[in-house]
């Protein structure tokens, strides 16, 4: 029994790191248990054979927000951002699109989207700052209002009519609960560009371009623009984990590995320890689960333990992973028909059209994958040779959209996939195939298994519009707190979700502070 | 009317008979309408302690306990009788449908939640000569049930389970049975009724007698919590007089929290049995702090009791300072000849039922 500890955090995944980093730095003694043997979770780097390194499922992220570099010291720790990277929207004639943060060009691009682009950006940035608030805090109540809960929505509301003015205003409400299909549609013209934009919109999302509300989550994903511009995660020292973990550390948290928690211990209502799978139980004046809300509520918890009604509305979360990660061990450089090797570097994107996504979407409601699904690739052994062996290469490939509860199993139908997606590769890449001589698929199955995720679901739950804000990741613990006296949540099925950003792990830590910390 | 699908008499003969019946004599009434869920399971017990506000620690195979069960604020959704039969064997008896909340409050444990209205009759026998009559009519064992005890018995051919509770604050019994076995237990009971004074009654002889006997009718005398439309108008139990059903160190359940909330508070109002003073009718009637005073109240039912010739009523009062007012007055608005008339009364607040007779809890029951 460590009687000594303030506060034990469930998961060194990036949010528990940086909820451990502040808390020890406002002097609580923390404990963080992992049950993998590194942090990082989702983000932790990742191994094929001896000699191939991945940058783990996060493979194209952006900088954390100033406040968590400044306030957790992350530059002192090694940690920088990686090389600002351009979106290569891939067509299978060799007509690529390059796509960077203010231009867009390319082979048959109307020069009326060129031009529309910077200013379509500049729009939604405008838009994606006015929600700028609400991210940074925790979510209002809107019952038994606390005057910061009126200062968060003061602030929206100032951003929303007067950082935007009217007219802008106006289009910002008719657009936020929209589809981004519509968007894009009344915007641009070329496919390969709307297929592109579709992508950050849906990308780790059950929803397709035309569902209700993938203008909101395409909002959310551009939070991450206003840290900082897009690049690839490469490994080493200067990837995120590595310096949270640094800094969590170095502030007096511990990080204890390979150790899995299996009940969270509660007395009167009050959560005081946790027992491990070793049958170890800890003590501690908080309990703070960086897990999956569901798996927190239902397998740590458990609902005998919860309200009728709020152990309901928790099996009720929605949160289907439709995205797999394919790794490919590469024997050499692989070549884009028609695409110079410098842009090779960025994010390469297959989504021809915002149809092609539509489509593959469909399959996975149907729970079959698609023969032709969205692939967002990045090399990342370009960024840094150290990945691989000399002369070869690692590639990873977000594979989109691929159900969790595939029909006939995964077991059987795992490597067919994988040789499809490679197949479908080869259409853009010809020498790819040749060039594999390893490879790794993570199904959301596989990510639920090896990550806890449930069905395997990268941001702990849909970003949709009624589990945001003081819905996420539910009603009655969307304050961090939970039904449980001394249990806090600061996991990405918190507010503001997922994405590599350690808000919700801030946020928590804020709120945990405001409340008392562990008195 | 209409009672969860079935057609029940409000009046089967005369009030005045049914009523008697039930307090000089023997009723029956048909209760086969009552909700009836069957729970089974090695979880049933760790699941109906997680769903109801009582510590039923102490309930065993054979006996009957009254419950109240709330919604995640802690608000009513209804009472009603849990019968234990095995280690692992259950039934649940309510009033209003409650198959959704029953099944959504299963998740996680090791239960099974069957409804069984619809298979099983039940009759209640209620009146201080029930126990005579159920006795000529055959069924032998009786003597020796307590009340809110439950034995398998036969009545003649017929297998029936008895158990020695009832809404009526009187002597009383619950046949269950087979549905096909219902009209010949029926025959079987009035079959006697040379011998006794035996009347089948409807629900406005019991709506009579559950008010004299001091019983809260979830739905009636208050709104239940899942069928509240407004903010605030569900209630707790400590605010419709249940809190002795409530159990705030017995572990947790649905609502406890809420309840220990509302609990460390000053007390907001309750439902107080009152006596109001004359015999007008004061269904519906409001409470004032003093005549033409502030509103502090209402009455949700009232009823003339003819073993105790009173005024008797269930009604909302106000607290003030977490304190029960300490004078009440009722403004009655009635009619003469068709003309509206108000009238103030003055209540008196009962803390003990109206009407609990010795003979109702004596084992073995009185003989006649």
């Amino acid at each position: 029994m460590t009687e000594r500890t303030n506060a034990i955090i469930i998961g060194a995944g990036h949010n528990g790191l940086v909820c451990a980093a502040y808390l020890a730095r406002a002097g609580l003694k923390v404990l963080c248990l992992e049950s993998a043997d590194s942090a990082g979770g989702m983000s932790a780097p990742r191994t094929i054979g001896d000699d191939y390194h991945f940058p783990g499922l996060a493979q194209a992220v952006y900088p954390v927000s100033s406040a968590i570099r400044r306030d957790l010291k992350l530059d002192q720790f090694g940690y920088v951002p990686g090389e600002a990277i351009d979106t290569v929207a891939l067509d299978a004639n060799g007509k690529h699109l390059t796509i960077g943060t203010n231009s867009v060009s390319g082979e048959g691009l109307p020069e009326s989207d060129e031009k529309a682009y910077p200013i379509f950006r500049e729009q939604y940035l405008a838009y994606t700052k006015t929600l700028r608030p609400l991210f940074d805090n925790k979510p209002p109540r809107l019952k038994d209002m606390a005057f910061a809960d009126k200062a968060t929505l003061a602030k929206l509301g100032w951003n929303i009519r007067f950082g935007l003015g009217r007219e802008a205003m106006n289009e910002f409400l008719r657009v936020a609960a929209i589809n981004i299909y519509d968007v894009l549609n009344e915007a641009f013209e070329d496919d390969r560009l709307k297929g592109a934009i579709a992508v950050d919109a849906v990308m780790g999302s059950a929803m397709g371009p035309r569902t209700p509300g993938t203008v909101l989550t395409w909002l959310q994903r551009l939070q991450g623009e206003l840290n900082g511009p897009m690049s690839l995660q490469s490994g080493g020292r200067s990837q995120l984990v590595h310096a949270l973990t640094q800094s969590a550390e170095d502030a007096g948290a511990t990080v204890r590995f390979n150790t899995q928690v299996n009940k969270i211990l509660i007395e009167n209502g009050k959560a005081f320890g946790v027992e491990l799978s070793t049958g170890e139980m800890l003590k501690a004046r908080l309990i703070i689960s960086n897990a999956d809300p569901r798996s927190t509520f239902t397998r740590l918890v458990g609902a005998p333990r919860l309200d009728a009604m709020f152990a309901n509305r928790v099996t009720q979360i929605r949160g289907t992973g439709v995205v797999a990660k394919l790794q490919l061990a590469l024997s050499g450089k692989p070549e884009f028909t028609g695409l110079p090797e410098p842009q090779m570097g960025g994010r390469l994107l297959v989504a021809p059209s915002m149809k092609y996504v539509e489509r593959a979407f469909n399959h996975s409601k149907y729970d079959e994958y698609s023969e032709h699904p969205v692939l967002d690739i990045a090399i990342p052994s370009l960024h840094n040779n150290a990945l691989a062996p000399e002369g070869h290469h690692v590639m990873s490939v977000n594979v989109a959209f691929v159900p969790y509860g595939l029909e006939g199993g995964w077991e059987e139908q795992k490597s067919t996939f994988a040789y499809k997606v490679i197949s479908q590769l080869g259409q853009y890449s010809p020498n790819l195939k040749s060039l594999v001589v390893d490879h790794e698929l993570l199904t959301p199955l596989d990510i639920e298994k090896q990550f806890g995720a449930v069905q395997g679901h990268w941001h702990h739950g849909e970003l949709s519009i009624h589990q945001s804000f003081m819905m996420r990741p539910l009603h009655g613990a969307a304050q961090y707190d939970t039904p449980i006296e001394k249990l806090f949540l600061c996991g990405a099925g918190s507010h503001p979700g997922g994405g590599l950003t350690g808000l919700p792990g801030r946020n928590a830590a804020k709120r945990i502070l405001k409340l008392g910390g562990a008195k | 009317m209409a009672w969860n699908t079935y057609k029940v008499a409000r009046v089967v003969d005369k009030l005045s008979t049914e009523y008697f019946a039930v307090r000089s004599g023997c009723a029956v009434m048909d209760l086969t309408p009552m909700e009836k869920y069957r729970i089974t399971g090695k979880g049933a017990r760790e699941y109906l302690d997680r769903l109801v506000t009582r510590d039923i620690s102490k309930l065993r195979p054979g006996r009957v306990t009254y419950i109240v069960w709330c919604n995640d604020e802690g608000k009513v959704i209804d009472d009603g009788t849990l019968f234990q039969f095995g280690e692992y064997d259950y039934r649940l008896c309510s009033q209003h449908h409650q198959f959704d909340w029953l099944l959504m409050s299963a998740a996680g444990f090791d239960v099974q939640v069957e409804v069984e209205t619809h298979d099983v009759a039940a009759l209640a026998v209620q009146g201080p000569t029930s126990y005579s009559v159920l006795t000529a009519a055959g069924i032998n064992g009786l003597d020796q049930l307590k009340p809110f005890a439950i034995a398998d018995l036969r009545c003649g051919d017929i297998p029936i389970t008895v158990s020695r509770t009832g809404y009526t604050g009187d002597l009383g019994y619950e046949l269950w049975a087979q549905p096909a076995d219902a009209l010949p237990l029926w025959d079987a009971v009035f079959g006697v009724q040379g011998q006794y004074d035996i009347h089948p009654m409807g629900l406005d002889a019991l709506e009579m007698v559950r008010v004299e006997a001091g019983f809260v009718m979830p739905g009636f005398d208050f709104n239940t919590a899942e069928s509240t439309v407004r903010n605030g108008y569900d209630r707790s139990p400590y605010e419709v007089g249940l809190g002795w059903v409530v159990s705030l160190d017995k572990g947790h359940f649905t609502g406890r929290k809420a309840l220990l909330a509302e609990n460390s508070k000053p007390a907001r109002r309750r439902l107080t049995k009152i006596v109001v003073d004359g015999n007008k009718p004061a269904g519906g009637a409001l409470i004032f702090d003093r005549k033409n005073g502030k509103r502090i109240g209402e009455i949700k039912c009232a009823i003339w009791s003819p073993i105790l010739k009173a005024n008797l009523a269930l009604a909302d009062i106000d607290y003030a300072d977490g304190r029960l007012p300490s004078r009440l007055w009722a403004r009655i608005d009635y009619q003469r000849e068709l003309k509206w008339l108000s009238a103030w009364a003055e209540c008196r607040v009962q803390s003990k039922p109206f009407y609990n007779p010795e003979h109702r809890s004596a084992t073995p029951p009185a003989r006649y």
